[in-house]
């Protein structure tokens, strides 16, 4: 058995065994090569491909004429890519509108969900007052219980204030999450007190400490705490699908497109095109700011 | 007066002017509805009728003998065993692979992460099309290797497994994520040990990164069930429950009940918000039996 370095490439994890002294003699087998690349690599690409597959699928099929998507076998690249398809499906519903509702609640909510969550997590962390402890515990454990176990009451109560039918009824109910508060309270914990206890002494209020020490070092922790919500809104359809009853004029995109796929004999060009572009804020944030959604999922374990 | 300036300067005057917005809201929408939906389950109520008769136990009691509940229950435990296990084993693995310094494994990232962010419904969408009986790209690949033609979808037999399958594509990245975190987060230190002493990658995975992860497998278990047994958005867009009501699930039922049969004296508002309580136990019972069992065989880093 050799001894062989092993290349360069080889796992960075892991030492070979047989470059440390006091080597036991069980020495671990050179790796044969038989591929000039890492063999995860035969694993992982088609993997990455099944992943994509919807997704470009998706993109292939707006690009179609309405004719090629009855077509079977499926018609794999169209010969002149249809663009005219995303102003047709644009023209053929309110997409427009569902679209303009959708940013308005989410902006408002995501907005909304910063202050009032950053305010509230700041006193839970910093501030001794009253009842603190238990309001905190109380906060938490209505986090364990989901909309799906309270739809029925929780749409009464809307109901009861005016809101169903109206953007009210979607941007309301969230203005303020557990989820956030919770989070931010976490992170405002880890944070040195030293400056804050400082400008205490200089007298500063509270408010100011808040604004002016602790917002500036917790950027990171909001801006997970954004694009969390950013997706939440942005893709909910429960909540949206019971408070919207009959006024179309307040649908939201995954609204819209739910009654799109019903109404339309199932048109697949045009309802890709849709799809596509109700994904498209989605996808580029996700871009964007992959970290902060990687963060978010991998600290507070949340999807939607 | 001079006790009431006090304590507006004070800390407890502050502490509540800060929590005090959130709280209203999550009283108003949170606490209440638990509470209300508790009374709800005892009445007999349409969503929108005024009239609410006090029934007891009655709706409770219904729910043994409506076979519609049984069935709904019967399919969200089917989604459910079926979801968790594979779903998880899935991403422990895919996870492992992503754990390395390769070329493209950024890329490979990105298209195992993406879906996280695309909605149920956007998913709906891409798989109905793909899953199509007639035109779909999944029975013309499935075709190519000498399998099918698949009703997936329109199969009653199949619908339940092509649902699985959608959410896994769905949920693969959340899983992933939190396990490649994990992964992260074991020290070096011991994987090398373990190779100095001879182990084999085999058993140097399951004897010492394994146990490691006990805590995000743990995490993934309940929250992949609890989501699991929550089951709604997929079902009413992708399935409507069908086909022969073999998709039917806790959730959508509930939500038939409540919603669909008109919102004034047809509706079985009472009745469904029984039934919601019922998942709501079961899911508590659950979550606690698991944190329970975990406690017991998971190895947690001091």
């Amino acid at each position: 058995m050799s001894s062989t370095i092993a290349p360069a490439r080889a796992r960075p994890a892991r030492l070979d065994p047989s470059l440390l002294p006091g080597d036991t003699g069980m020495v671990e087998r050179p790796r044969r090569r038989f591929l000039p690349f890492d063999p995860w690599h035969l694993f992982l690409a088609p993997l990455a491909v099944v992943m994509l597959l919807p997704l470009v699928w998706m993109v292939v099929t707006s690009l179609l004429t309405e004719a090629q998507t009855h077509h079977f076998p499926p018609v794999l690249w169209p010969g002149t890519p249809q663009f005219d398809n995303y102003l047709e499906a644009i023209r053929r519903s309110a997409f427009g509108t569902w679209f303009w509702n959708t940013m308005v609640v989410t902006v408002a909510i995501v907005i909304s969900n910063l202050v009032l969550c950053t305010l509230a997590a700041y006193a839970f962390a910093r501030v001794r007052f009253l009842g603190r402890g238990f309001v905190y515990f109380v906060l938490l454990a209505t986090l364990m219980v989901p909309l799906q176990i309270v739809l029925i009451p929780t749409f009464l109560i809307v109901k009861e204030l005016g809101l169903i039918d109206t953007l009210g009824a979607l941007i309301v109910p969230n203005l303020a999450s557990v989820f956030g508060i919770f989070m931010l309270t976490q992170f405002f914990r880890t944070l040195p007190i030293e400056l804050e206890e400082a400008a205490r002494i200089d007298g500063a209020s509270r408010l100011s400490i808040l604004l002016r020490i602790v917002v500036p070092l917790s950027l990171p922790a909001l801006a997970t705490l954004a694009v969390i919500q950013f997706m939440w809104t942005w893709n909910d359809f429960l909540w949206p699908l019971v408070t919207i009853l009959t006024n179309q004029d307040a649908f939201t995109l995954q609204l819209g497109l739910a009654t799109f796929q019903g109404a339309h004999q199932t048109t697949w060009h045009l309802l890709a095109a849709a799809n596509i572009m109700s994904m498209l804020p989605m996808l580029v944030l996700f871009l964007l700011a992959q970290r902060y959604f990687v963060r978010g999922i991998a600290t507070q374990g949340l999807k939607g | 007066m001079d006790r009431f300036r006090r304590f507006l300067v004070s800390d407890h005057a502050a502490g509540w002017a800060f929590i005090l917005p959130s709280v209203i809201l999550i009283v108003v929408f949170g606490l209440i509805p638990i509470v209300w939906g508790l009374v709800l389950s005892f009445q007999k109520a349409g969503l929108i009728s005024p009239e609410r008769e006090w029934v007891g136990f009655e709706n409770y009691t219904r729910i043994v003998s409506d076979p519609k509940a049984r069935q709904a229950a019967v399919n969200t435990i089917t989604y459910t065993l079926l979801f968790v296990p594979t779903s998880i084993l899935a991403a422990l693995f895919v996870a492992h692979a992503l754990n390395r310094k390769i070329a493209l494994i950024r890329f490979y990232r990105l298209a195992v992460f993406i879906p996280v962010v695309t909605s149920t419904i956007a998913t709906g969408i891409m798989f109905l099309w793909l899953f199509d009986k007639n035109f779909g790209l999944a029975n013309w690949m499935l075709g190519k290797i000498g399998l099918g033609p698949f009703g997936f979808f329109e199969d009653p037999d199949q619908a339940m497994i092509a649902l699985v399958l959608m959410t896994i594509w769905g949920w693969l990245g959340f899983d992933t994520i939190i396990y490649l975190a994990a992964l992260q987060g074991v020290p070096h230190e011991l994987i090398e040990a373990a190779a100095i002493d001879g182990a084999s990658r085999w058993s140097t995975f399951w004897r010492v990164t394994w146990p490691m992860l006990g805590p995000a497998t743990l995490l993934l278990v309940v929250w992949s069930t609890i989501s699991a047994l929550q089951l709604f958005d997929e079902v009413f867009f992708v399935t409507k429950g069908g086909p022969l009501g073999r998709t039917s699930v806790v959730v959508f039922y509930v939500y038939r009940l409540a919603f669909e049969q008109g919102l004034g004296a047809l509706s079985l508002a009472g009745y469904a918000a029984a039934i919601a309580y019922v998942l709501f136990l079961v899911i508590l019972v659950l979550t606690l039996a698991q944190f329970w069992l975990g406690r017991r065989v998971i190895h947690y880093q001091s």
